[in-house]
């Protein structure tokens, strides 16, 4: 495939805390399950005018949960957000609305219960919405480099091919953007058990080569806490041979750049680099599984600033994603040949003798910078705005976890 | 595309620091592969995403595949050779031992 010619100028949406969005999206969003049905009716005949639905279902309070929320609602490709409330949950909506306004965007909350109930809701709802769309036509684009993108990743729907293709070829494309000072998030320390030394001797100092293998130290406690022996030695009938080997196909989706910090949900690197995100919970075992599934780890991704996440899939995920564009790397040229019209690239091309690794790499990274000019992905065109968010708990980063830079 | 002048086609190189190669399709026993220049008659298949060697590789060497330590020889290795269990080892000690928490939570 001749390599993609395009202009590398990007122009982002700014914003008042001087992060640049890719996309102007309004989010509205239910602070509680039981508003989720009037957000999304205020929400649905907007759909294909990027206007997203997210919410937190739970009616008690969770710090990690707000914070998501705060992190969500501020997020460099939202630019205005509409705050449903039934009445009665928990959930602090005044501050949230109060970090929303204090970020430039324009905010509205509606309770359901002064409101007077579900019609009146949706039509107020629909109004704010339709006025601010219009008023979101004149947000200032500014020129945007390429070290101002924040770019996630995360694996769903893995099959043998996914650590021979579609994950190398996404670690080609993080080389790529954290040589040009990009953000690259990684992240599943539940599978990165056996390479944590690994990855710890690409840290950029000791302390946080210990905080990297503390994480993965703590991903298998949470695991084997649950009874998932998920972590048994390689799968030897596929040829893996060894639990390191194993691991590796999921770590090769971080390249082999430096790492430079450790993270955790909502926390937004200060400069490019590539950084772990610890997803695993803190403190003893409670709220079940750490991600319960892909979605929730894509929006914990994008609450750490991601204006687009790097989706490899061997078995065919179709996901996309509320806020931001899912671009998805099909690993298995067989499922390519089923699926193209989920998939954006071609990474089986490899197991077929029809591309490289570095080929593949390259047409990752220059799709993300087309993405970020505003080429919309597969899932994007086929109006996929998965989000799900549940109860976790963390405990803020140590110093260790971002060295300053020498 | 640029290819591989020393490697048989069917055989990935993950990363230029790697001792194996990686078959990105079945090839049969019998047929013949190249390996380092040199070419070999395949003595038993190679399944889809099994390890050959790239070069021959001594008991103990270690095994580098993604350009990290997966592993190392326990017994002496020809280039073309399938690298698998009968003739490769972990090197991995978990910090995390599971069966050492097991046992601490059941004496509670």
């Amino acid at each position: 495939m001749p390599a993609m010619t395009q202009a590398t100028e990007i122009f982002g949406y700014a914003r008042k805390d001087g992060r640049k969005g890719i996309r102007n999206v309004v989010v509205v969003v239910y602070l509680v399950e039981c508003a989720q049905h009037v957000a999304r009716e205020i929400a649905y005949p907007f759909r294909t005018r990027g206007v997203h639905l997210i919410g937190f279902g739970g009616c008690y309070p969770n710090e990690y949960a707000a914070r998501m929320m705060r992190q969500l609602c501020t997020h460099p490709n939202v630019g205005g957000v509409l705050l449903v409330s039934l009445g009665c949950e928990s959930f602090d909506r005044q501050g949230l609305a109060e970090t929303i306004r204090d970020s430039g965007r324009p905010v509205e909350t509606l309770v359901i219960q002064q409101t007077g109930g579900t019609r009146k809701t949706v039509a107020l709802g629909r109004v704010w919405v339709e006025s601010t769309l219009g008023a979101l036509g004149a947000t200032p684009r500014q020129l945007m480099s390429i070290d101002e993108l924040v770019i996630g990743t995360v694996c769903g729907g893995s099959d043998a091919t996914s650590g021979l293709t579609a994950n190398p070829a996404v670690g080609r494309a993080f080389d790529l953007l954290v040589a040009e000072r990009a953000t690259a998030i990684f992240e599943e320390t539940g599978e990165l058990i056996g390479c944590e030394h690994i990855m710890a001797a690409r840290a950029s100092n000791p302390a946080l080569a210990d905080v990297l293998v503390a994480a993965v130290e703590k991903a298998a406690h949470y695991y084997t806490v649950l009874g998932h022996g998920s972590f048994a030695p390689g799968n030897a009938d596929g040829g893996l041979t060894t639990q390191e080997e194993k691991s590796m196909g999921a770590y090769s989706k971080s390249g082999s750049s430096r790492i430079s910090g450790l993270i955790k949900p909502g926390d937004v690197p200060a400069a490019g680099g590539l950084y772990l995100l610890d997803v695993v919970p803190d403190g003893e075992v409670r709220f079940g599984f750490p991600n319960i599934n892909d979605i929730a780890e894509i929006a914990e991704l994008i609450a750490c600033g991601s204006h687009l996440i790097l989706f490899p899939t061997g078995r065919g995920s179709v996901v996309g994603s509320a806020i931001s564009p899912v671009v998805k790397i099909c690993a298995n040229p067989e499922t390519y040949r089923r699926m193209s019209e989920d998939m954006d690239v071609n990474a089986g091309r490899i197991l077929e003798g029809a591309a490289t690794l570095d080929d593949v790499g390259r047409e990752i990274f220059d799709l993300a910078v087309a993405t970020a000019q505003g080429r919309r992905t597969t899932s994007e065109s086929l109006g996929h705005q998965e989000f799900v968010l549940t109860y976790k708990s963390f405990e803020p980063i140590g110093p260790a976890c971002l060295p300053v830079p020498a | 595309m640029e290819r591989d002048a020393v490697n048989d086609e069917r055989l990935l190189l993950l990363s230029p620091a790697d001792n194996v190669l990686v078959a990105i399709c079945a090839i049969e026993c019998g047929s013949s592969l190249t390996v380092g220049g040199k070419t070999i008659q395949v003595a038993e298949r190679i399944p889809l995403g099994f390890k050959v060697a790239a070069r021959d590789i001594t008991a103990g060497q270690k095994i580098f595949k993604y350009g990290a330590h997966i592993g190392s020889a326990t017994r002496d290795i020809s280039a073309g050779s399938t690298v698998h269990v009968h003739n490769m080892k972990s090197d991995y000690l978990p910090t995390y031992k599971p069966e050492v928490h097991a046992r601490h939570d059941s004496s509670d």
